[in-house]
């Protein structure tokens, strides 16, 4: 018996009351006239948001380090993390001149994330050894086609103008955790 | 004869107008009652609380696309959500909505036509609605649509006795079958001119009737005529666009309707208690009273929401069991008691 | 007005009587049928018997024509599946309508006394008259007519009963 909480099924004539099944109705509409006047759960979306954790798993971002150049070095561990395969990209090798565009010499020239395969999960900001790619508290946009929920480079590397601020996802714990390579999930 | 033409169309108009848009608004408040219920919002989207979004629904099922089967009885195909519309609206005719008002010392009804026949003529209208129904299942040409037609005439034809039969009871006590004059005799008044309400001479008639309401607008825990399990939409499986629309509309009419009859009948009409002792002029008391019948008919068809929303449909037998067994034999009782009551009582 | 409605009426009721006969399809038929006790019920009307015409509505429009059509939809006769039928069975059919006519035929040609009452304003057919009548006049025969049909729903009854003693009971419902 998995809980103590099992009844015997009894399969006992109904009394007249219960036979005449008006009660029970009265009791059913008293419930659901109960219900009518009780607050309702409901929160209007688009106007009104649901407060969200601190560390909330939703878009991703590519960061730049501060001079604007793009941090990520296409080393493909996010994708080799990936549990769900989201994530694709080609390395390219940096010419001379794009210094500002690119941190180091390999880097991406294209990173697409699938977001109907994304499940969100976190591993991609954990493997990442540039501190390049981190999720946001943005939620994804819904679309009409498969097409545009594979976000490439366009949508995910953060413009110069207006960075996408990482500091709740990049606490001091997070990047002491991160030195400690023993602790990782994926080895 | 051309004033009395021209007064008797106005009325008309105006209930037809009223009808609709209180049918029209059913869809909404039905949703809505569904909502809150469910401690849901519902619609809030179209307009401020969601209030355009029947002129929405209306919209979308006019832009639709409308499929006529290629196999299917084309002009009974129309036919059908047409008696259906038809017959909803004909029964506006004899309800009395409101007393006479009295302009320039001329005396308007607010009835359209106070029939001598009164509540058979809705019998009558509501025995051909069954028409519409049936006849667009069976052109549809579809085995669904027809095996969901036979289940809602069966149905409705099975529940009409037992209302019929609940009917008689009334009538053997207020002695008339015309809904006016039975209004009259609930009329509220003080001493010798107090009269109760229908509903307190007649509660097991009352109950009957109402289940049998129940059954006759196809309304849950009677909604058997469709069902998504067993027969996909039921009788209008094939229809879609203004169509379904006049078939969905006209079970909202029907739903009005009867909220109006079992208001008139049982529960006093357009009397609303002390409304003579309030000694307001004619005209004034006639518009509280149709404000106090509406007050009604919005209670009966919130009630037929709430219902909607509280009880699990019945099965087929439990269904025909109920209406066979148990409300046919109960308001034939109901017809003996209320008959020996008036002999011992009236002599 | 009246005239002229009666004439309508007249035409609507024979023209779609006859349409009952000559359309191919049943289910038309029974349509047409209904179509034609509209019509008989608005010359009801036209006779100042409003119970009557409810009635007539109520129980062979509404409820019998009703019947009429479900049995007609479920056995799914179309023109392409109508069974063939012998020369000996038409033969039949044409003798038994044609003395039905006959009959018909003889019992109005000694009707006409009755056209000459003036029903005008006359309120015959108001329930309390037709009520009087029944209960008064002819109590015995509208007593009998009931005894009748009791004895039928007994037996329809009955029928149903013993269908269910041969088979154990299973659909025990409040």
């Amino acid at each position: 018996m998995l809980t103590d909480r099992s009844k015997v099924v009894v399969k006992k004539e109904m009394t007249l009351t219960e036979r005449l099944y008006l009660p029970a109705i009265v009791g059913g509409i008293l419930i659901t006239i109960r219900h009518f006047f009780r607050k309702s759960a409901t929160i209007r979306y688009p106007e009104k948001k649901r407060e969200i954790s601190d560390i909330w798993r939703g878009q991703h971002v590519l960061k730049r380090d501060d001079e604007g150049a793009e941090r990520c070095t296409a080393c493909g561990l996010c994708a080799v993390a990936c549990p769900a395969e989201a994530i694709t990209m080609v390395a390219a090798e940096r010419k001379p001149g794009e210094e500002k565009l690119y941190r180091e010499e390999k880097y991406a020239s294209t990173y697409e994330i699938n977001m109907l395969r994304c499940i969100f999960c976190g591993l991609c900001e954990e493997a990442c050894p540039k501190e390049a790619i981190f999720l946001t508290d943005r939620i994804i946009e819904t679309d009409y086609t498969r097409k545009g929920f594979v976000f490439g480079k366009d949508k995910l590397v953060e413009p110069v103008a207006e960075r996408v601020d990482v500091t709740k996802r990049q606490t001091k714990d997070v990047l002491d955790f991160k030195k400690h390579k023993e602790y990782s999930h994926n080895k | 004869m051309i004033s009395f033409l021209l007064y008797k169309g106005i009325v008309i108009g105006v209930i037809f107008t009223i009808t609709l848009l209180i049918a029209a608004y059913s869809t909404y408040a039905e949703r809505k009652v569904a909502a809150f219920m469910q401690d849901r919002i519902g619609p809030d989207r179209a307009g401020p609380f969601g209030i355009l979004q029947p002129l929405a629904d209306g919209l979308k099922f006019i832009m639709k696309e409308e499929i006529i089967p290629n196999v299917s009885n084309k002009l009974l195909f129309i036919l059908g959500p047409c008696i259906g519309m038809l017959t909803a609206l004909m029964a506006g005719v004899i309800i009395p909505w409101g007393n006479t008002l009295i302009v320039n010392g001329n005396e308007y009804s607010l009835q359209i036509a106070d029939l001598n026949i009164g509540i058979l003529y809705v019998f009558g209208v509501v025995s051909i609605g069954v028409y519409g129904i049936m006849i667009g299942g069976w052109a549809s040409n579809n085995k669904f649509s027809l095996l969901g037609a036979i289940r809602a005439s069966a149905q409705m034809i099975s529940y009409e006795i037992a209302m019929g039969l609940s009917i008689i009871a009334l009538i053997i006590m207020t002695g008339t079958l015309s809904l006016g004059e039975i209004d009259v005799l609930q009329a509220g008044g003080a001493g010798n001119d107090w009269n109760f309400w229908n509903v307190v001479y007649q509660p097991l008639g009352f109950v009957i009737f109402l289940i049998c309401a129940f059954a006759e607008c196809n309304r849950t825990p009677f909604d058997l005529p469709e069902c998504e399990t067993e027969l996909v939409g039921g009788y209008h499986t094939e229809y879609s666009s203004m169509k379904l629309g006049f078939y969905l509309f006209a079970e909202y009419i029907n739903m009005f309707i009867s909220s109006a009859v079992i208001s008139t009948l049982y529960f006093g009409g357009y009397n609303f208690p002390f409304m003579n002792n309030l000694g307001l002029d004619h005209n004034t008391i006639t518009v509280l009273g149709t404000i106090a019948l509406f007050a009604k008919i919005f209670f009966f068809i919130f009630f037929f929401m709430w219902i909607r929303w509280t009880v699990p449909r019945f099965r087929y037998d439990q269904l025909m069991n109920l209406g066979w067994k148990m409300l046919i034999p109960l308001a034939v009782a109901n017809i003996f008691v209320t008959g020996l009551v008036l002999i011992l009582t009236r002599g | 007005m009246t005239l002229n409605l009666f004439y309508f009426l007249s035409f609507v009721a024979i023209f779609s009587a006859l349409l009952v006969v000559f359309s191919r399809n049943p289910v038309y038929s029974v349509l047409y049928l209904i179509i034609t006790f509209f019509a008989i019920a608005g010359h009801y009307i036209l006779l100042n018997a409003q119970f009557l015409a409810a009635v007539h509505v109520i129980v062979y429009a509404g409820a019998i024509m009703v019947l009429f059509l479900y049995v007609i939809m479920l056995l799914n006769l179309n023109t392409e599946t109508e069974p063939h039928k012998s020369s000996v069975l038409k033969i039949a059919a044409t003798i038994c309508a044609g003395l039905l006519m006959i009959v018909l035929v003889g019992s109005f040609k000694g009707a006409d006394v009755l056209v000459q009452r003036s029903v005008e304003g006359a309120p015959v057919g108001l329930v309390k008259n037709l009520g009087i009548v029944l209960f008064k006049d002819f109590l015995f025969p509208f007593e009998m007519a009931s005894v009748l049909l009791l004895a039928a729903m007994v037996g329809a009854v009955m029928l149903g009963k013993s269908e269910a003693r041969t088979e154990p009971t299973n659909s025990k419902v409040p």
